[in-house]
C-alpha cells in the first residue's frame, strides 16, 4: 500500500477537538484574567476636550484606567503603516488610544481593566468624555470634493493616487484605443461597504512572568504580532512569544495588525502583572476591526464589432475609512485583477483612495477583486448587450488562449511583482460552466434570468513561508509553520502534504500553526497563499528529511540511497521488501548519543553504533536529528481562476430575488484535498451573496453605523444560501512544486458579477450597484415604467 | 453585587456556581463551569453559537440568566457525545461530511441538529434548513452542514 | 455587551409575583422569555432596577380552550402555542423569528412588548382578542384596540402583569392567511399582513410593520373584489422609511400581500 494522500479527501483532523468542544479560541483561554473594556468614541469626528474617569473609580473590581496620557513613548506614537507604498502620500494611522481628535465612531478612547468582563463595561459607563463634535466626513464624493477634512493635514482628502497604462501592442494609449473604436460605453458602477464578520471576534489575553511575554491573539499573523509587539514594548525578540489559538474565522480582517488592542493589553498586563484578556463583542467588532468593498468606479470601454475590447479606461474612488494602516493593497488589487481571464488592448486605471469619518479599510476575502470583477464582467455584458450577442461569446473573444502563458497583462501586481499569469485553460473553463449551468439550453421565461462571471485571481504571493519537519525517535513526524489557521483545515492538508512526501502514514503526522514558539519566521494566512507557499515550504523541508533519512538508512542496510523507498513509515530497498529499516530507527541513528534513556536510544550511542572511529559523530555539514527546514519564496504569484453561473427568479410583486441555481467551475491547480477546497468555495460563494443580496454597512450622515447588529446587517442564513454545484479543472502551476494555487477566496469573488448579471437578464434592467435589495429593485423598476 | 447560589445540571453532572443575577448562561458555561465548548458570537441572540439544550429543547444560552434557569437540565457540545472520546452520530456526521471549518458556529449547529433529529427523525431538505435557520455559519455556505444532518439521519437510523 | 446589574426576584407563585410587581410599581420590569428583553440589556439599552423573574410559575405555563377561543398564559412559549390548533396562530408563530428563539420566547411576552414588526400583536388584533392584565387583587381585560399604543408600548402598567392573553377562534368556516416579506427568512417583517375572510363575505386584514401598531382594516364591503380589498389596506398603512426599506415599498408590499392574503383566506374559506 502506497502513502500517497496528495489528491484526496482526507478527513480532518482538526475535527475530533471542534466537534467536542475541546477548541481552545481565544476566550476560552485564561480564566483568571482580568478583563478589558474600552471606552469607544460615539462621534464619528470630534475634538476629546476632557476625560473625567472619576464616575468609575468606585466601581467593585476595577483595576486600572489609562487614557492616551498614561501611554509610555513608544506606545503613544501613531501606530505602524504596514504597508508603505510610493502612491500613498498621505497615510495616517491612529494611536492605541485616541490623541486628541476622533475620527470614527467606535475608535477606542479609554482603556477599563476590571476583574470581569461586566464589571469594566460597568466601569466604562461611568467615564465621561467631554467632547466638541466636529462635521463628518461621509460618503465617498462628498469626501472627494474635500470640503471638510478628516485629517486636517491631508488636502482633498486624498490619502493615494495611482495611475496604471499598459498600452496596446501598437503603442496606443487607452484613450486613444477608446476614441478611435468602432463603439464605446461609458458607466459606473458601485459596490457597498461590507466586512469579513468571522463569528469569532478579535481577542487578546497576555501573560507577563516578569522577563517574557506570552501573547496569544486571535490573528492571522502570530509572527508580525510578536515583531510588532516588541518593537512597541522594547522587549528583545527571544522574550516575547505569540500564539494564534484556534481562531473562529478570519476572512481577512485578522491580518491586519496590531490592532490597538495587541499592544494595550500585554502592555497592561506588564504594568499590572496579572494576566489579562479582551474579548471583542459584537457590536466592538462592527465600529472597531475593519470593513471593506466600498468603491465607486467609472469605466469607458472601446470595441469593436465582435466585441473585443480594444481600449478600457477606469477610474476608481476608494473609500478607506479613517486611517490606512494597510496602506492601499485594496485598490491596488482592483485595479490589477480587474482584468481577469482577458486580453484587454490597452488599460488605464487610475485610482484615488479617500478618507471619511468611518472605521478603516483593510482587505476582505477577496480584498478588492469582488469589485474589479464587477467592474469587468458587467463591462463584457453591456458590450454583448450593445451588440446584441450572446453574453459567453463575448468573453470567449476576449479570453487569453491557452498557448499564450505566461501570459504578461504588462502591470504590476500588490506584490510589487509584474502580473504574469503563470497557467490557465479559460476556454474549457467557459465550456464547463456553460455546460454545467444549461447555458445553452436555458428556458428563458419572464422574470427569470440566468449570468455568468468570470475572474483570475493572484494567490500565493511571496515574500516567503517556511516549514519545519522533524522525525523524532518514536516515528512521529512534527510539521511546524508559521502562519496561522482559521479553519481552512491547514492540520489536515499540510500532513497530507508531508505524509505523501515522506511516505508514513498521516496518522504519525502532527502539525502547529501559527505558534511563534515552534517557528518564528512567516508572512500570514492571507491572498489564498497558506497551501501555496506553507505547503510547498513544508514539501520542501520533507524532501531534505527525506534525503537525509535515504542517506542514513542507506548506510545502515548498505544500499544505494538510490534504490531506497519510504512506505508507511519504513524504508526499504525496492523490489526487496526484507531488506528495510523503520523510520523511528533512522531518527534514533540520526542522533549519536551518549545516554541511553530507552531500548531505541540506545541503539545510538557510542558504543553501540557502527559508525566508524576515524569520523567525527556527526559528519561535517550535518546536523544531529532527523529534520529539516526549509522555505519557499517564490518569484511571483500564481494566479487561479473560476467561473460562475447562476439562474435567477425575481418576484414580479415583491421584488424578492430567488437564486434558483448555482453553479461553479474552478482552477487552483493540482487539489491536496478536494473536500477542502469544495468547502472553501461554498463559503465563499455564500458570503458572496451575502455581499451581492443582503450585506451592506449603512452609515447616516452623521457617521453612525445604524446596522451594528447581527439583527440588521443581514448575513445569510441556511435559508439564504442557494445549492451550489461545483466543478474542478486542474491546470497545475509551472511556478511551485507541487503545481498548486490558492483556493481560499476563489468563491466569493465573481458572486455580485454572476447574480447582477442574472438579475439584469431576469428584468431588462442595468444592475450597477450591489448589493441590491428587493427596494431597490423595486425602485428601479418603477423608474423604468414612470 | 449579591450573588446567588445556583445548581445547574449540566451534561448529566449536578454543578454548583455562584454567580450575580445578571451572569449569562452562556458566561457562566463558560467561565464559572469552565466548560468553553459554547461559544458566544453575538450576545443578541442572532447567531446560535451559543445554543445549548435546556431541558433537552435547544436555546440560546446569551439570553438566558443562569439564575434563571436554577435547577434545570443543562446539555452542552461537551455533554453529546459518548463515553470517553466517542462522537454522537451527529458529532460523526459532521466529520464526515466537512460540516466544520473554523468550529466556532459549530457547538451551536450539534446542539440544535441533535434535538432537531430527536424530534424530526427523518426530515426533509426543507425540514433540515428550516431546523438550522437560526444558526448562522460564515465559513461553510450550510452545504455540507445539510448533508450532515442527512448523514446523521442515516447514522441513527442504522 | 453584558447586561447592567439588577436586583433578581424570583417568585413561586403568582400572588408572590403580584405582590412583588406592586412593590416595585415603576422600578420592576416583568422577565418571561428574555428574547426581547435580554438583547435590549445585553446593549445596555435599557437598565432596569428590579428584574421580576416569572419563569417558575407554572400556573401560567398554560393553553386552554375556552369559550370560543383560546387562552394563553404568559409563560406559554412560542413553540408551545404553534402546536395548539389555533390555524393563525400557529401560520404567524411559524414566521416569528427561528425555532431556538420560540422555544424559549413567549406569546404574551411578545405582545407586551409590542414591537410594530411582530406578528403576534396583529394576530390578537385581527381577532379581536384581549390581554389579561393583574394586580393584588384586581385584573382587567384589555382589548387588542386598546392594547397597543405606540412602537414598544402597550397598555400594561407599572406594577401589573399580563397574566394572559386570549384569541378567539375563527369564526365557523373562515379562512385566514398569514403573508409578510422579511429580508432573511425570521427576520422581522419589512411588512406583512394577515387576512380572515368568513363564507358569509366578512373580510378583515391586519398588518406588521407599517404602522406604529397594528393597523386592522374592514374590507368586508368590497369582498370578494381583493383588488379592491388590498388597495384600502394600503390606503390604511402608514410606513415608514428606515434603513431596509423605503416608505413606499413597504406600502407596495402591503397591497401586494393583502390581495394574496385575502385570496388565500378566502379558498380555504370556502373548503
Ligand atoms: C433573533 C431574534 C429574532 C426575533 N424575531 C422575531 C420576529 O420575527 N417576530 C417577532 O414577533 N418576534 C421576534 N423576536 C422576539 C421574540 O418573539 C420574543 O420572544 C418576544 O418578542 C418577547 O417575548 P419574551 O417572552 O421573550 O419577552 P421578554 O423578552 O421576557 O420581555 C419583553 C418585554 O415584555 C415585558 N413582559 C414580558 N412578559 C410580560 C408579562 N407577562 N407581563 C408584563 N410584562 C411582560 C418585559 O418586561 C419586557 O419589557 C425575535 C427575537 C430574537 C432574539
Ligand atoms: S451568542 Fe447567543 S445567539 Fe449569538
Ligand atoms: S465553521 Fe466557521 S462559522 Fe461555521
Amino acid at each position: 500500500m502506497t502513502t500517497q494522500l496528495f489528491g484526496e479527501r482526507v478527513r480532518r483532523r482538526e475535527d475530533p477537538r471542534l466537534l467536542t468542544g475541546q477548541g481552545r479560541y481565544l476566550d476560552d483561554l485564561g480564566r483568571d484574567a482580568l478583563a478589558v473594556a474600552f471606552v469607544r468614541s460615539p462621534h464619528a469626528h470630534a475634538r476629546i476636550r476632557d476625560i473625567d474617569v472619576s464616575g468609575a473609580l468606585d466601581v467593585e473590581g476595577l483595576v486600572a484606567v489609562y487614557t492616551y496620557e498614561d501611554l509610555p513613548e513608544r506606545l503613544a506614537e501613531p501606530l505602524p503603516l504596514l504597508i508603505p507604498h510610493p502612491a500613498l502620500t498621505h497615510g495616517r494611522t491612529a494611536h492605541p488610544l485616541a490623541k486628541d481628535v476622533v475620527r470614527h465612531v467606535g475608535e477606542p478612547v479609554v482603556m477599563v481593566v476590571a476583574e470581569d468582563r461586566y464589571l469594566a463595561e460597568d466601569a466604562c459607563g461611568l467615564i465621561e468624555v467631554d467632547y466638541e463634535v466636529l462635521k463628518p466626513v461621509v460618503g465617498i464624493e462628498e469626501a472627494a470634493q474635500g470640503a471638510q477634512l478628516v485629517h486636517e493635514d491631508v488636502p482633498g482628502n486624498v490619502g493615494a493616487h495611482m495611475v496604471q497604462e499598459v498600452p496596446a501592442a501598437d503603442g496606443r494609449s487607452a484613450r486613444e484605443a477608446i476614441e478611435t473604436a468602432p463603439h464605446t460605453l461609458a458607466f459606473r458602477l458601485d459596490i457597498e461597504r461590507s466586512a469579513s464578520m468571522p463569528l469569532e471576534g478579535r481577542g487578546v489575553y497576555a501573560r507577563w512572568d516578569g522577563s517574557d511575554l506570552r501573547v496569544y491573539s486571535s490573528t492571522q499573523t502570530s509572527t508580525s504580532v510578536r515583531m510588532a509587539i516588541a518593537a512597541k514594548l522594547e522587549l528583545p525578540l527571544p522574550h516575547v512569544e505569540v500564539i494564534a489559538p484556534d481562531v473562529g474565522g478570519g476572512f481577512g480582517v485578522k491580518i491586519m495588525h496590531p490592532w490597538p488592542e495587541e499592544i494595550l493589553v500585554p502592555w497592561a498586563a506588564m504594568l499590572l502583572g496579572r494576566p489579562v484578556k479582551w474579548t471583542e463583542d459584537r457590536r466592538e467588532h462592527f465600529v472597531s476591526s475593519a470593513h471593506e468593498r466600498g468603491q465607486v468606479h467609472y469605466v469607458r470601454v472601446g470595441f469593436d464589432d465582435e466585441g473585443r475590447v480594444q481600449g478600457l479606461e477606469v477610474t476608481i474612488l476608494h473609500d478607506h475609512g479613517a486611517y490606512t494602516p494597510y496602506g492601499i493593497i485594496v485598490p491596488i488589487i482592483t485595479s490589477t485583477q480587474l482584468l481577469g481571464p482577458y486580453r484587454i488592448g490597452a488599460y488605464r486605471v487610475e485610482f484615488s483612495s479617500i478618507y471619511t469619518n468611518t472605521v478603516q479599510v483593510t482587505p476582505y476575502r477577496g480584498a478588492g477583486r469582488p469589485q474589479g470583477v464587477f467592474c469587468m464582467e458587467r463591462t463584457m455584458d453591456k458590450i454583448a448587450q450593445y451588440l446584441g450577442l450572446d453574453r459567453a461569446a463575448v468573453r470567449e473573444r476576449n479570453f487569453i488562449q491557452p498557448d499564450e502563458f505566461p501570459y504578461d497583462q504588462g502591470m504590476i501586481f500588490q506584490d510589487g511583482r509584474p502580473l504574469i499569469y503563470d497557467s490557465g485553460n479559460y476556454p474549457e473553463m467557459l465550456r464547463m460552466v456553460k455546460e454545467l449551468i444549461g447555458w445553452d439550453s436555458f428556458d428563458k421565461r419572464p422574470h427569470t434570468g440566468i449570468g455568468l462571471a468570470c475572474y483570475v485571481e493572484g494567490t500565493g504571493v511571496g515574500p516567503y513561508e517556511g516549514g519545519h519537519v522533524q522525525v523524532t525517535s518514536d516515528g512521529r513526524v512534527h510539521v511546524s509553520t508559521g502562519l496561522t489557521s482559521q479553519g481552512q483545515g491547514h492540520e489536515t492538508v499540510f500532513a497530507q502534504i508531508a505524509a505523501t512526501e515522506l511516505g508514513v502514514p498521516i496518522e504519525k503526522v502532527s502539525v502547529v500553526t501559527g505558534d511563534t514558539r515552534r517557528f518564528g519566521y512567516a508572512v500570514g494566512t492571507f491572498a489564498s497563499r497558506a497551501a501555496v507557499m506553507s505547503g510547498n515550504a513544508i514539501a520542501l523541508a520533507c524532501r531534505k528529511v527525506r534525503e537525509k533519512a535515504l542517506r542514513i538508512a542507506a548506510d545502515a542496510l548498505e544500499a544505494d540511497p538510490g534504490d531506497l523507498e519510504i512506505t508507511e513509515g519504513v524504508v526499504h530497498v525496492k523490489g526487496a521488501p526484507g531488506a528495510s529499516i523503520p523510520l523511528a530507527t533512522v531518527a534514533v541513528l540520526a542522533n549519536p548519543l551518549r545516554y541511553a534513556f530507552d531500548e531505541e536510544a540506545r541503539r545510538a550511542t557510542q558504543f553501540a553504533s557502527a559508525a566508524a572511529p576515524d569520523r567525527p559523530p556527526v559528519a561535517e555539514g550535518e546536523e544531529p536529528g532527523l529534520e529539516g527546514r526549509d522555505y519557499y519564496s517564490p518569484v511571483r504569484s500564481t494566479f487561479a481562476a473560476g467561473m460562475h453561473a447562476a439562474i435567477v427568479e425575481t418576484d414580479p410583486d415583491t421584488a424578492e430575488v430567488r437564486i434558483l441555481r448555482y453553479a461553479v467551475v474552478h482552477d487552483c491547480g493540482r487539489l491536496i484535498n478536494p473536500m477542502i477546497v469544495e468547502g472553501q468555495i461554498h463559503g465563499g460563494v455564500a458570503q458572496g451573496v451575502g455581499g451581492a443580496l443582503y450585506e451592506r454597512m449603512v452609515y447616516d450622515s452623521h457617521g453612525q453605523l445604524l446596522n451594528a447588529s447581527f439583527m440588521d446587517f443581514l448575513m445569510p442564513y441556511a435559508t439564504e444560501v442557494p445549492r451550489i454545484e461545483t466543478a474542478h479543472l486542474e491546470t497545475p502551476s509551472p511556478l511551485n512544486p507541487l503545481g498548486i494555487k490558492g483556493a481560499g477566496e476563489a468563491g466569493v469573488i465573481p458572486v455580485s458579477a454572476v447574480l447582477a448579471s442574472a438579475i439584469e437578464d431576469a428584468e431588462g434592467l442595468p444592475i450597477d450597484r450591489m448589493p441590491i435589495s428587493p427596494a431597490e429593485l423595486y425602485h428601479l423598476r418603477q423608474s423604468r415604467d414612470g | 453585587m449579591r450573588r446567588h447560589d445556583i445548581t445547574l445540571v449540566v451534561n448529566g453532572v449536578a454543578r454548583q456556581a455562584s454567580v450575580p443575577a445578571r451572569r449569562l448562561l452562556s458566561d457562566c458555561l463558560r467561565h464559572d463551569l469552565g466548560l468553553t465548548g459554547t461559544h458566544v458570537g453575538c450576545e443578541h441572540g442572532v447567531c446560535g453559537c451559543c445554543t445549548v439544550l435546556l431541558d433537552g429543547q435547544p436555546v440560546r444560552s446569551c439570553l438566558t440568566f443562569a439564575v434563571s434557569v436554577d435547577g434545570h437540565e443543562i446539555t452542552t457540545v461537551e455533554g453529546l457525545g459518548g463515553d470517553g472520546d466517542s462522537l454522537s452520530p451527529v458529532q460523526q456526521a459532521f466529520a464526515e461530511c466537512h460540516a466544520l471549518q473554523c468550529g466556532f458556529c459549530t457547538p451551536g449547529f450539534l446542539c440544535t441538529v441533535t434535538a432537531l433529529l430527536r424530534d424530526n427523525p427523518a426530515p426533509t431538505d426543507e425540514e433540515v434548513v428550516e431546523g438550522i435557520s437560526g444558526n448562522l455559519c460564515r465559513c461553510t455556505g450550510y452545504q455540507n452542514i445539510v448533508k450532515a444532518v442527512h448523514r446523521a439521519a442515516e447514522l441513527m437510523a442504522e | 455587551m453584558k447586561p447592567p446589574p439588577f436586583e433578581y426576584h424570583a417568585p413561586r407563585d403568582l400572588d408572590e409575583a403580584l405582590d412583588t410587581l406592586a412593590r416595585l410599581a415603576e422600578r420592576g420590569k416583568v422577565l418571561a422569555g428574555g428574547q426581547s428583553l435580554i438583547p435590549m440589556l445585553n446593549m445596555r439599552l435599557t437598565a432596569p432596577e428590579h428584574l421580576v423573574d416569572v419563569n417558575r410559575l407554572a400556573e401560567l405555563d398554560t393553553v386552554e380552550t375556552e369559550d370560543g377561543g383560546l387562552r394563553v398564559g404568559a409563560l406559554a412559549r412560542h413553540s408551545r402555542v404553534g402546536r395548539a390548533g389555533h390555524p393563525l396562530l400557529r401560520q404567524a408563530l411559524k414566521l416569528v423569528a427561528h425555532p431556538v428563539i420560540r422555544n424559549r420566547g413567549t406569546v404574551v411576552g411578545s405582545l407586551v412588548h409590542a414591537d410594530p414588526a411582530a406578528e403576534l400583536p396583529a394576530v390578537l388584533a385581527l381577532l379581536g382578542g384581549s390581554v389579561r392584565l393583574a394586580r393584588p387583587g384586581r385584573t382587567r381585560d384589555v382589548p387588542a384596540a386598546e392594547f397597543f399604543l405606540g412602537p414598544l408600548e402597550s397598555a400594561v402598567e407599572p406594577g401589573e402583569l399580563a397574566v394572559s392573553a386570549f384569541f378567539p377562534a375563527l369564526p365557523p368556516g373562515a379562512g385566514c392567511a398569514f403573508l409578510e416579506v422579511a429580508r432573511r427568512h425570521g427576520d422581522f417583517a419589512l411588512a406583512g399582513v394577515c387576512a380572515l375572510v368568513t363564507p358569509e363575505g366578512h373580510a378583515r386584514a391586519a398588518c406588521v410593520g407599517v404602522g406604529p401598531v397594528p393597523i386592522v382594516v374592514d374590507v368586508s364591503e368590497r369582498a370578494p373584489d381583493w383588488a379592491a380589498a388590498a388597495r384600502a389596506v394600503r390606503e390604511a398603512a402608514e410606513p415608514d422609511d428606515d434603513i431596509h426599506a423605503t416608505a413606499e415599498y413597504r406600502g407596495h408590499l402591503v397591497g401586494v400581500l393583502a390581495e394574496r392574503a385575502f385570496r388565500e383566506a378566502a379558498a380555504s374559506a370556502k373548503a
